[in-house]
Order: C-alpha cells, then structure tokens, then sequence
C-alpha cells in the first residue's frame, strides 16, 4: 500500500424514508425507501467539529479513496487528496462520501428494484435534483450525528451539491470548496448533456428505459454520451499535449475507418470502460438533475439566493475550462460578495480543462489544505469558548 | 523564518489604520500588508490578487482573497463595505486609475493610495539634462521590458482629486529615509506619495447615476 493511502476501505448503506415516511422530492413525487451507499475515512472527533463531506461528479461514487480489495488495480477517484498528510488529511479529519440518489453504484436509483413491483424501477424512478441529493445526503449526515460539517466539497455536480448545502442548509455547513462548476447549468452544457441523452435513447437496446432483464444492454448509446463527456473534459490544449495528432498503430495512415489517432483510441477505451460500470438510465437521471440546476431560479438573482449564506467559501475556477469556464464561477464569487460572504477564489491556470479538478493535485491540495487549516482553528476556538 | 523586507509606506498604512477596521488591500500581493494589520491592528482584511501564486500564499497564511484584477474586482461590493481600500504603489499599473479612485471611494468609507512619485528632482533633471525618461536611466527595469505603466506625480494626483472633488484627507511625503515634513514636503524631495482620501469622485458618481443599493 503506498503511503498517504487509507488502505482498505469498506462501502456501507444507510436505508431511510421506508413508506409512509418517503422523501418527498422537488417535483413533489415521493420517494422510500432510499439507500445510500457511503464510505468514510478518519475518526470523528470528540466535539464532531471535523466531519468532511465529499461529493461526487457524474460518474463517480461512494469510493473516494484507498481500496476495497488487496488486489483492486485502481484507488478511490480521489485518492490523490484523500489520506493522511493529504489535503483532507484522514490523520486531522473525518470524510465521508456518499452516492447520489439516481445513480448506480449503491444508492437508490433506476436499476434499482422497486420494493412496490419488484423489478427495477427503470424509467418509473421519479426524476431527481441536485436539491433532492442534497436533502438525501442530509439524512445521512443526520444518521451519523453531524451538526456541522467542516465542508462540503466537490468539482462539477460536486460542487454545485456543495452550492446547495451552503444555501439549503446555511446552519449546518461551515465552509463550502466549490470546484470548477456553477450556480446554474449553462445552456451549452445542457445542449451536451441532451445530445449524450440522445445516444442513449436512439440505441434500440435503451428501450424506452426497460432493459434491465434483457440480454443487451443499451452499450452504444451510454458510450457514444461518455466519449462526447469526455471531449468536454479535455481542452484544446491539452488534447494537442496529450495526443497531438499521433496515430495510435504505426506511423502511416491506414486508410480505413478502423481506430487510427490516438485520441479516437482514448475515447473509444473511456467509452468501452464506462459501460462497464456505469447504468444508462442512471446517466439519464443525473444529467437531468444538472440540467434543472439554477440557484437563482425563483429568487430574481444569485445574491437574493445566497442571502441566508453562512458558510466561508473557497471557490476554485480553472482556466481552460470551457465546460465549467471561470465566468461561471466569478459569477459565483461576486454574488457571495455582494452578501459579504468571507470568499477566496482563484483561478487555476491549468492546461488540463475541466479535467483540471482531478489533476492539478498539488495546487489544490495547496489551497484546500491551507484553507481548511484556517477553518478548522477557527471552528476549535469557537468550541472552546462556547 | 526571516522577517520580510518591508515597504516604507506599509509603515505609514499602519500608522493610518485604526484598530478593528475593515480593510481590502487592492493587489494584495504575497498578503504581507494584510496579515501586519491583522496582528498590529486586528483588522479584518480582505484582498484581490491577480497572481495565482500571491493567492496562495494568501490562503496559506489564513487570509481571504479573491484571484482578479482590480479594474473588474471592485463592483460586486457593497458601497461603504469597508473601512478602508488600499492601493500601495499599484495606480501606475492600473487600466482605468480615475474609476478605481472612485470605486475604492464607493466601497470604502476612506481610500489610501501611494505611489512613487514622477516628479522627483531626479526624474526631473534626468528628463531635462539627457532628454531620456527617468527609467532610461536610473536601474531597475527599462521602459519597453516592464509592464505597461503610467507615470504619476504628486501634483498630478492632487489635480485630479481636486478636479474630482475627491477629500484629500492627509497627505504623507516620503523617501529613502522616511516621512518627509516642513519645507522638505514636496515633490522634488518625495520618492513616494501617500494619500488618505474620502468623499466621492463627481465624473463617476455623474456616470453611475443615482445610488445604487444592490449589485
């Protein structure tokens, strides 16, 4: 196990809202009985003053970091800033993960069974928001006796479920590190998050959602949504360093329509590995869930929204990346301000796009550590002289 | 750790500040003038950065700051949500000086601005005896190898904030060896110019219109 690494870690579930007691969602539908699928890293303290929640992106899960078996090839997906003497040092601090509801890797969602029919819920799941995912995982911080957490951190969907906890929950949250994401989905990202949807309606095997007991499996369409995620994920920078224009094979061009460049190969391998782990209706869900997210909906502007906020916020843009571009997140940074929100807020200068989040390892860990640092003394001091 | 070289007019920002003010330090830097008045003045600063690298060594020394250039930074606070908004030795290298003066006196309550003064006796008589602007001549970084930036004399800037009908609330002369007083304040004798300022900037309020209350 190299160092700085958790070790082995285990997912564990949390089961609520069992009927008459379901959630009930935005859309005013209810849900129950919910599971989460969660892991946890560190000792909760004393006092509970240093509970870390991390949240996912799209395809992520539970599994942030260190590794469910001796054998696994590959950590947790964030295992780079999870451990000891990491930025959320598991020494210091006690992090936590969990599933979002309308996924696929633990928690409830559509290929999960329906306990009213027995059969996997498919299209019948009730649509989900980043609100709903939000408030499932408050009843899983809840179940663990967490008052307050420390922060609430994540890049992409991540951070835009860390936007919803500073606003939904202002009490409750004492800092919030929202990564490479935004307050309100643009209409260029829901354009590619519909035409990922598309692939996956248009492959004859989705079928209308219902295929969870059919030998085939909407493969085509869930790879073609993850290849074009993919290219958003890129820049055109880092693309040319990555791949240039190299032939995967041989120097010579074929001629053919078989995989010739190297990046039609890194696409087609990410596309090919997604459809391993991941369920086609779940990618339906969570894209819709980005889709409907707008802070400012129903309140006129951002800074009405974030009136109520009492969280310190660290906001952390990068500069190539144009799926999540930094005007979003200064859109972010000014209407935190305009309430006198304490912001700090940088942009990265990353070739690596909205990738960057997961890269630039060692600037991140750099600003995050530093930042809780000063957060958690603080939060100590406050304890004491209570 | 050894102790940072520090900039004479920090000196006098220290002097100037009351305890417990609210400050927001425009180019905040490495976060050295902010984290002095945090420990000397408990003041509660805040800062805007361009540099990535100033930025986190801010964050790592426990401070708030925001990455962004100051011509943009300034309109998403409050009117009178600080103190005090200082501009130590940056207005040369700012886009639009006159609406950062006047952004500063919107969001601060009093503006400290220094900067090193163009109308030296040396910048002067360099100009007058060779013909060549003062950095042509004197060491440091030569006209076409610095970033853009504009010369400001003292008198210059008090036309300006006279014009404006912007308070000059105290003026502080300095060079090489401190505060300059008596018959030896001026300019010819002033390497650096420091000025607190209060009220607002007429050309720019008659721009904005009427009060604003939200951003």
């Amino acid at each position: 196990m190299a160092p700085g690494s958790v070790g082995i870690v285990q997912t564990q579930y949390y089961t609520f809202a069992e009927p008459p007691h379901e959630l009930e969602l935005e859309s005013g539908e209810l849900l129950g009985p919910i599971t989460l699928a969660y892991e946890t890293y560190g000792q909760l303290n004393e006092d509970k003053s240093n509970a870390i929640l991390i949240c996912h992106a799209l395809s992520g899960d539970a599994h942030v970091a260190g590794y469910h078996s001796p054998d696994d090839k590959k950590p947790g997906w964030w295992d780079d800033c999870v451990g000891p003497g990491k930025a959320f040092d598991t020494d210091k601090y006690f992090v936590i993960c969990s599933n979002v509801i309308g996924g696929c890797k633990g928690s409830t969602g559509p290929s999960s069974i329906n306990p009213k029919t027995n059969k996997p819920y498919g299209l019948s799941f009730p649509v989900v928001t980043i609100a709903d995912m939000v408030n499932a995982q408050r009843h899983l911080i809840d179940y663990l006796g967490i008052e307050q957490l420390l922060t609430v951190v994540g890049g992409s969907m991540g951070g835009m479920q860390a936007l919803q906890w500073a606003v939904a929950y202002p009490d409750r949250v004492r800092s919030a590190i929202p990564l490479a994401t935004t307050a309100r989905l643009s209409p260029q990202s829901i354009a590619l998050n519909e035409v990922g949807r598309q692939a996956i309606y248009k492959d004859v095997h989705w079928n209308g959602g219902d295929y969870y007991d059919s030998e085939f499996r909407p493969h085509a369409g869930l790879s073609l949504a993850r290849m074009i995620g993919h290219i958003t994920f890129l820049s055109d920078t880092s693309m040319h360093e990555k791949f240039g224009r190299k032939l995967q094979y041989g120097d010579k061009y074929g001629y053919h329509f078989k995989t010739e460049f190297a990046v039609e190969s890194y696409l087609q391998y990410h596309g090919d590995n997604f459809i391993r782990r991941f369920d086609a209706n779940s990618y339906l869900y969570i894209t819709k869930a980005m889709d409907y997210f707008d802070l400012a909906n129903g309140y006129g502007s951002l800074a009405r929204r974030f009136a109520n906020v009492k969280a310190k916020f660290l906001v952390i843009s990068f500069k190539s990346d144009w799926l999540f571009p930094s005007y979003q997140s200064k859109e972010i940074v000014s209407a935190l301000m305009a309430n006198g929100v304490d912001v700090t807020y940088c942009d990265i200068d990353s070739p690596y796009g909205h990738d960057a989040f997961l890269l630039e390892v060692d600037r991140l860990t750099d600003l995050m550590r530093d930042f809780l640092k000063n957060v958690f003394v603080k939060a100590e001091r406050e304890l004491v002289s209570l | 750790m050894t102790p940072a070289p520090t900039r004479a007019d920090f000196d006098v920002i220290l002097d100037i500040v009351p305890t417990r003010a609210k400050v927001l330090d425009l180019g905040c830097g490495d976060g050295e003038l902010l984290i002095r008045l945090a420990e000397q003045k408990s003041a509660i600063g805040r800062g805007i950065e361009l540099s990535e690298l100033g930025v986190r060594q801010c964050v790592a020394r426990g401070l708030s700051v925001r990455q962004g250039n100051i011509d943009e930074g300034l309109g998403d606070y409050p009117d009178a949500s600080f103190d005090y908004v200082i501009l130590s030795q940056t207005l040369p290298y700012v886009d639009d000086p006159r609406a950062v003066l006047c952004e500063m006196l919107r969001v601060g309550k009093h503006a400290i601005v220094s900067f090193p003064n163009m109308a030296h006796w040396r910048a002067r008589l360099c100009l007058l005896l060779t013909g060549k602007l003062p950095d042509d001549v004197f060491p440091g970084p030569r006209w076409y190898e610095s970033p853009r930036a504009r010369p400001v004399s003292i008198e210059g800037f008090l036309s300006l904030c006279a014009r404006e009908g912007i308070v000059v609330a105290q003026s502080i002369f300095l060079n090489g060896s401190g505060q300059l007083h008596g018959i030896l304040k001026n300019s010819l004798w002033a390497t650096t110019g420091l000025f607190v300022l209060r009220g607002t900037c007429t050309t720019c309020a008659a721009e904005r219109g009427p009060a604003r209350h939200e951003s």
